[in-house]
């Protein structure tokens, strides 16, 4: 064989090898990512249009959809201004047990969604620590909302904070010591430097915190009780629904948070596009 | 000391720690403080139970196969999407997240209908012998499932900053490509395919929602860990549960260490490679 030959014999080899990983990741991500995701729409209208529409009409899905706003409504906030305030406190002063506080606001991720409703229904709970004072005070947490927003706080606690740190540190603060020097006082610093530069990581941060929150099953399950229309989010109505094998209306909810994952995805996708340099080169958040 | 310039250490400082405390903390501490009520003997006895032993030993030994091939595959993906171009990239690129942003109980259910006997996989799975869905492989599928992002998402930026002329170099010393890949590229890898092992691990431990649905959870053969916690609440036993949950964490955070361990020692073997 010519040198040329054995060349373009080698060049041959190397584009099939090419092509090949090609195939494989793209056959990969399209029966393991794709078909599920089509899988739930192609079950919610499997009886049809109408049917599908009736099983979203009925009362315990409208308080399951009510309820799962609520929830995400005071959950998500909360984080917001915990993500914000940590986020500076990490990225802007040396202090002692600064890598302890890093990996407690890191903590929720480490720990399985059933052990983070447990937690809660061990301090509320009717055997818990503060269970007798709450039963005589006649306050209900546990199989209430208010367990529920407290479990989705635990679970979504950290995804704020993640995506602010890594930016926050590698902005610097030159700009927000150059306002204060220019004798800006701390809130006048905050909404017109701070802010403008962490604006769209925040709306990222909130977008995955958010997602997370609707979407959240294990530690819900545990403290909600599943009094339907009552203590039902959308993932707990899906679980129920499916479990009566209600398999049409389990999937017309299902499609509902599939297309909240969706729009996710496609907000989240546009502002790495957009945005890629003041959204932060960022660890895998997730979870 | 300098006086501070920027404001605001006192109080954020004391909010995210008043933060944490009251709802990591506290919650934490009562979860120590009810699973020591049953004591060691108690723990020890816990441990006896062979349903609860095959259930913890089907949680961490799926949990490390499902990341194990998530390495592998995860890899895979990483390499096609930032090393080739080819029609639909970006929109398989920005599916990579979806096991993030679609909630668990969803991809639980969608997977069980794809491979239970006579969903759009199973009916071919099934014939040829292969249980996926009600079978220890169902539980297997959904953590790989939950777990997939984690390593494509942190090779990729280590993937696309990997200097070419290395490659290149070790091309051009006659090496072949099999050669440069095992030799030059992967050992440069490992540090950050251990970053995601670990995600991948502690994330497929405690998992739940994605699992429950696939798996059957017919005990000592599909019952995850989880799911015996949450049988035990049912069943007002808040201390089983709570020691269930200690024993859990524990074995997780250790894993983790072990892993930050292999870390931090391959990460100097590199280095000293390089």
């Amino acid at each position: 064989m010519s040198a040329a030959r054995k060349t373009r014999h080698a060049g041959v080899k190397q584009r099939l090898g090419h092509a090949l990983i090609i195939v494989l990741a793209s056959v990969f991500l399209g029966v393991f990512l794709l078909l599920p995701l089509a899988s739930v729409f192609v079950e919610a209208f499997r009886q049809g249009v109408h049917a599908y529409l009736t099983s979203l009409h009925q009362p315990e899905a409208l308080a399951a959809i009510r309820l799962t706003l609520l929830v995400a409504a005071i959950a998500v906030p909360l984080n917001l201004v915990f993500g914000v305030a940590a986020a500076w406190v990490m990225t802007r002063f040396e202090f002692r047990g600064k890598a302890v506080l890093g990996a407690l606001i890191d903590l929720p991720f480490s720990v399985s969604p059933v052990i983070s409703g447990l937690v809660y229904v061990l301090l509320f709970g009717a055997q818990g620590w503060f269970g007798p004072w709450l039963a005589a005070h006649d306050v209900k947490i546990i199989f209430a909302v208010p367990g529920l927003v407290l479990a989705t706080v635990f679970i979504t606690l950290p995804f704020v904070a993640r995506e602010l740190i890594p930016l926050m540190q590698a902005q610097g603060s030159e700009e927000e010591e150059a306002a204060r020097v220019l004798g800006a006082n701390g809130w006048q610093m905050f909404f017109h430097v701070t802010l403008p530069n962490i604006r769209w990581a925040l709306l990222y941060g909130v977008l995955l915190c958010n997602a997370r929150a609707m979407g959240e099953f294990g530690a819900v399950s545990v403290v909600s009780g599943h009094i339907r229309g009552l203590t039902t989010t959308m993932p707990l109505e899906v679980e129920m629904r499916y479990n009566e094998y209600d398999y049409v209306g389990a999937f017309a909810i299902a499609s509902l948070l599939a297309m909240l994952a969706l729009f996710t995805l496609a907000v989240k996708t546009f502002l790495e596009w957009r945005y890629s340099d003041e959204i932060a080169a960022h660890a895998p958040g997730g979870h | 000391m300098r006086r501070r310039i920027l404001p605001g250490f006192g109080i954020s400082l004391g909010y995210a720690l008043a933060y944490l405390g009251l709802i990591v903390l506290l919650p934490l501490a009562a979860l120590a403080w009810k699973a020591s009520g049953v004591g060691l003997h108690g723990l020890l006895h816990l441990l006896e139970s062979p349903r609860t032993l095959a259930a913890l030993k089907l949680s961490f030994g799926g949990a490390f196969l499902a990341a194990l091939i998530n390495v592998f595959i995860g890899l895979l993906v990483a390499w096609a999407l930032v090393r080739y171009r080819f029609p639909g990239r970006r929109w398989f690129d920005a599916l990579i997240d979806l096991p993030f942003a679609l909630p668990t109980a969803v991809a639980g259910i969608a997977l069980t209908a794809l491979y239970a006997p006579n969903g759009w996989l199973g009916r071919w799975l099934v014939p040829l012998g292969i249980q996926v869905a009600y079978a220890p492989l169902g539980v297997l599928l959904a953590m790989v499932f939950v777990g997939f992002p984690f390593v494509v998402r942190t090779l990729q930026p280590v993937l696309q900053s990997l200097e070419r002329d290395v490659e290149e170099a070790a091309e051009s010393l006659g090496a072949t490509r099999r050669q440069t890949f095992l030799r030059v590229i992967l050992p440069m890898l490992v540090p950050t395919l251990l970053t995601g092992f670990a995600l991948a691990l502690a994330r497929a431990v405690g998992e739940y929602g994605s699992v429950i649905f696939i798996a059957g959870n017919i005990p000592m053969r599909s019952e995850i860990a989880p799911l015996l916690i949450v049988q035990k609440l049912e069943e007002f036993d808040y201390a089983g549960a709570a020691a269930l949950g200690v024993v859990m964490l524990a074995f997780s955070f250790i894993l983790l260490l072990l892993i930050a361990l292999l870390q931090r020692w391959s990460r100097r073997w590199a280095e000293r490679a390089a």
